[in-house]
């Protein structure tokens, strides 16, 4: 196969958030819209909705409590083979499982009480290298058009797919670069044109702000990594995000990869995948990723009882990750010949209908 | 402004809301606890969503798209992307029946 052909092959659509797909996207009516929800009781929907305070700050112990003593071991047997294993829990930790922190306390469900939700929300985005202010409006705007060309600035399964960038950032070779120039960008006090797009003027300042300080606490660590001449304090701190977010790749690009692009039901661009009870700590559950879409409201330790509830009306979950990369991969590599292909899953018989209903926003 | 009849009072469940249509407008009617309600416009200032499916926790009310959210009693927004603050109307109750003083043509 032609490598070069895998890294220059022209998108088939343009994916920006400012470029003709943008308008096309009003045009449609697929901007702001209406999306299908299965239906689900008020009473119900109301105790599965209900915030506390304690699965979340129970699983944020115990996420401290792996980082500290993996990041302990690490360092104390600096030098040695020994440390890997010690590193390859606390990357994991590091950065996969703070992606479905940064995720639910970012929608502000993980606790009940505000500002614990806002704190881990800061530290997540920091671990992660994303601004917490541009990634709240860049995922609020996922929620509104989720997978619209043109309006959703987090596909990561663009077509024709580029296997090369995905498969380098499965040690983030391009999304740490990306991350931290987006950062320096906003730390310049720039938003650039997709940015501001999605951010309103009375947030920008504090977006700046936000780059700023994470500019400035990566190059403190730089700098100690420097004047020590040695690679620790980076290995702690900024390095973990590229070794240890494989995992968050494996179970997170399924959520909607190889499935249809503008549509406006997430039974049909959104992927539940049943897994184990350590991928859904690390994960926070968002393997029920249809149903988080339909009700984002819901906190994560209710996404199991809430999948329950709506499954009659959903496509039959991927009982494994191993069953959805078998259906993904094929069609990833058919999307390279032909980047129309998607997967259509199978609604059960009798499941709901979407209505086409008028947006509410206007270009 | 009138004072309409909009609902009565257990209607809305404690820690609660109710959406109300009145002259093609849309409000949301909380009730937070026994005899203490209150009401706002019904869509979110961000995308217009309504509100009437959120969550009340407290005195604020969740939106249910972006998770916004706002006082009910003052109508500010205090969480983003909700930035804009709710128009807020005043509201009470009488003989089981909850009241509101809202714009009518
Ligand atoms: S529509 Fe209400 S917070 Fe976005």
């Amino acid at each position: 196969m032609d490598v070069m052909r895998l890294i220059t092959f022209p998108m088939e659509r343009d994916y920006s958030l400012t470029g003709p797909e943008r308008q096309s996207a009003f045009d449609k009516g697929l901007a702001g819209a209406e999306w299908y929800r299965t239906p689900v009781n008020r009473k119900v929907l109301k105790s599965l909705m209900k915030r506390t305070d304690w699965p979340a700050t129970r699983d944020i112990a115990i996420w401290v409590a792996v980082l500290v003593g993996s990041g302990a071991g690490g360092i104390l047997l600096w030098g040695s083979w020994w440390a890997l294993p010690f590193f390859f829990v606390y990357g994991v930790f590091y950065a996969s499982a703070a992606d479905s922190r940064w995720h639910e306390c970012g929608h502000g469900t993980a606790f009940k009480t505000r500002w614990k939700n806002d704190a881990v929300y800061e530290l997540a985005s920091f671990l992660m290298m994303r601004n917490s202010v541009v990634w709240r409006w860049s995922h609020a705007r996922h929620h509104t058009d989720t997978i619209i060309v043109g309006r959703d600035p987090e596909i990561s399964g663009m077509r024709p797919p580029q296997l090369i960038v995905l498969c380098l950032n499965v040690f983030g070779i391009v999304a740490v670069p990306q991350g931290l120039v987006a950062l320096a960008r906003n730390a310049a006090g720039i938003l650039p044109p997709d940015e501001a797009d999605l951010i309103p003027e009375t947030e920008r300042r504090k977006a700046i702000r936000v780059g700023r300080i994470h500019i400035a606490l990566y190059v403190l660590v730089a700098l100690v990594s420097m004047w020590s001449w040695s690679l620790l304090p980076l290995m702690i701190i900024g390095l973990p995000r590229a070794y240890g977010i494989w995992l968050l790749l494996v179970m997170g690009l399924p959520q909607h990869l190889g499935l249809a692009e503008d549509v406006l039901d997430y039974r049909i661009n959104s992927r539940t995948v049943l897994m184990n009870p350590i991928q859904r700590f690390i994960y926070w559950n968002m393997n029920y990723h249809i149903e988080h879409h339909m009700y984002p409201m819901v906190p994560y330790h209710a996404l199991p009882k809430l999948h329950e509830v709506v499954k009659h009306d959903l496509p039959a979950p991927n009982p494994s990750l191993w069953d959805a990369w078998s259906e993904i991969i094929p069609c990833v590599l058919r999307q390279l010949r032909d980047p129309r292909h998607f997967i259509r899953p199978q609604l059960p018989e009798g499941a709901g209908e979407w209505e086409p209903v008028q947006s509410n926003l206007t270009a | 402004m009138p004072w309409i009849d909009a609902c009565a009072l257990v209607d809305i469940e404690e820690e609660d809301l109710v959406r109300l249509d009145h002259d093609g407008r849309t409000y949301a009617i909380y009730r937070i606890w026994d005899e203490e309600v209150y009401c706002t416009d019904g869509l979110c200032t961000h995308e217009k969503v309504h509100l009437a499916d959120g969550l009340v926790i407290d005195h604020t009310i969740e939106c249910p798209k972006h998770n916004g959210q706002f006082d009910v009693r003052s109508g500010t927004a205090i969480r983003s992307p909700a930035c804009e603050a709710l128009s807020t109307y005043p509201a009470r109750v009488v003989d089981g029946r909850v009241l509101v003083e809202i714009p009518s043509t």
